[in-house]
């Protein structure tokens, strides 16, 4: 066997590519299969008055707008607070922190705040958030909650887009009378802008789809209006999912599978705007 | 009368992972002439260079010492203004580096960083500086194209201009052509003969022919130490020590 192995190089090889191809290949047929069953099983609910109207007859019948609206609210209020944060933490790191015991540590928090289980998450910001700086279930909590999971993510992909900016740039920036803080602002960030933005992008994707955090911190079961305040809980689209499968019973299959492909059309929609920003980013690089 | 514009006095420098260093180094640098510092690699001409705009602040040292006067102000202290200095000292690094920007804004970069915000100014600046680094003719006529368009010996010329741009009194380069080809290091070479006329210029050449063709004076750097320092001429005619000689005619290297 062995001897027509090595005898048979060529016909090796190729079994090997055509093996390996159809690894990559598989890795593409459960996100395309999720996405075409839930268009498939989905699609006839989406209607102008399922997105756009309230729940009607415990939320068996009409739309599903506060979810979509407090999703909406959920990812702009992790924004608020996890992109000028992490963004921060990530030019000190990648810019003005000496490798010493302190950096260390925050590497390692960074590290260990990424394999925390997300409803972990959740009880704590139902401690901190909620009841001791007594927050209430609000937006502002929940937003606050899921901006300490984005960090990290959003942290070391900034810091990743900030690296790859050339450091003869700093130098060259330096030399001609430039201070350390107008080097990151002139060059050093607009170079890295694409890819903190991507990183961005990405951190808030997965906190506008995730449920365990706001479970306990501003999610609301049903409401009957839009949230006023910040303060205020609110409905959201994957909570909504969650109780809609299996809190209501009968519930129309359709309007199940219909909520998932709005979440799904949210998430993959900033997916999109994440790759063109990348790749036109690429196309017009200087370097 | 030839003025000292540089003095340089007792100056050692360690680099904390214990590489290229300086040892006990003492000489003075003549203005409005061309001061070449040449030796094998590792010898320290590019640290000292370094020094010279403080440059060296963005690397970790371990240990240093001795004085740089530059117009009898001592630039390695502490408290001196460190950004003043790097527009008063110029740099052309080795390879071209263009920021990601026009050809434009790469000139009036340091310009702009030092608050010129006035337009005459700035492309009196921009037209200044680029004929000075014989760049001009070349790129008049797309000053808004991106700097990395160029091929690299524009490249190059356009970092000289960013320099000039600031109207320095020191230029240094450290390698300034070793990428180039012959015909663009022809160019640079004749800026430099033209820049001496103004600035005081000093010179790491990337051969020890670019060093005789380019010095008025010219200083020997072997292992960290200053071996040789004297006018060009006799010194690549008639070297005082041994180890010069050897260098020179090609024994070591």
């Amino acid at each position: 066997m062995m001897k027509f192995l090595s005898r048979n190089r060529h016909t090796v090889q190729r079994l090997g590519f055509s093996l390996i191809t159809l690894m990559a290949v598989a890795t593409v047929i459960p996100i395309v299969g999720t996405v075409i069953f839930i268009l498939f099983k989905g699609g006839s609910a989406i209607s102008l008055e399922f997105l756009s109207g309230f729940p009607r007859d415990g939320m068996r019948e009409g739309g599903i707008l506060p979810a979509i609206i407090g999703t909406l609210y959920l990812t702009i209020g992790t924004a608020i607070f996890s992109v000028p944060l992490g963004i921060a933490a990530a030019i000190y790191l990648s810019e003005y922190a000496k490798d010493n015991q302190v950096t260390r540590l925050i590497r390692l928090a960074i590290i260990n705040l990424a394999g925390i289980p997300s409803v972990v998450y959740g009880l704590f910001g139902l401690g901190l958030f909620v009841l001791f700086l007594q927050f209430g279930t609000s937006i502002l909590a929940a937003s606050l909650t899921l901006s300490i999971m984005t960090l990290p993510v959003i942290i070391s992909t900034a810091e990743e887009a900030l690296r790859s900016v050339p450091q003869s740039f700093r130098t060259v920036s330096i030399s001609l009378g430039a201070t350390r803080w107008q080097t990151i602002r002139r060059i050093v960030l607009k170079e890295a802008l694409p890819g903190i933005l991507t990183g961005v992008i990405l951190g808030l994707e997965r906190a506008a789809g995730e449920t365990a955090p706001i479970l306990f911190t501003g999610a609301a079961f049903f409401l009957p209006r839009l949230p006023g305040s910040p303060f205020d809980a609110t409905m959201a689209l994957p909570y909504h999912l969650f109780v809609i499968s299996t809190q209501v019973p009968e519930m129309p299959i359709q309007i199940q599978y219909g909520t998932a492909l709005v979440l799904l059309a949210f998430v993959l929609t900033m997916n999109v705007i994440a790759t063109v920003i990348r790749s036109r980013a690429r196309a017009r690089r200087q370097w | 009368m030839v003025e000292n514009k540089i003095t340089i006095e007792n100056l050692s420098l360690q680099y904390s992972d214990g590489t290229e260093s300086l040892r006990d180094v003492s000489m003075d640098i003549r203005q409005n002439a061309v001061t070449v510092l040449f030796g094998p690699a590792g010898g320290g001409k590019s640290t000292l260079l370094r020094c010279l705009n403080r440059l060296n602040d963005l690397t970790e040292v371990k240990a240093s010492s001795g004085q740089i006067l530059i117009d009898g102000e001592n630039i390695l202290d502490p408290k001196i203004d460190v950004v003043a200095l790097r527009r008063k000292v110029g740099m052309v690094f080795a390879r071209p580096v263009p920021l990601p920007m026009s050809i434009r804004e790469n000139v009036i970069y340091g310009l702009d960083l030092a608050g010129e915000k006035r337009k005459s100014k700035l492309d009196e600046a921009v037209e200044r500086s680029l004929k000075l680094a014989a760049i001009w003719d070349e790129v008049k006529d797309r000053l808004n194209d991106p700097a990395i368009a160029l091929s690299g010996g524009q490249q190059q010329r356009v970092c000289l201009a960013r320099v000039l741009a600031l109207q320095p009194e020191i230029i240094l380069l450290d390698e300034p052509t070793s990428g180039l080809d012959p015909i663009s290091t022809g160019k640079v070479e004749a800026a430099l003969l033209e820049l001496k006329k103004e600035y005081t210029v000093i010179l790491v050449p990337h051969s020890v022919q670019q060093a005789a063709r380019t010095a008025d004076y010219a200083a020997f750097f072997l292992t960290g130490e200053l071996i040789e320092y004297g006018e060009g001429k006799s010194l690549f005619t008639v070297p005082k020590q041994k180890k010069t000689e050897d260098y020179i005619m090609g024994r070591f290297g």
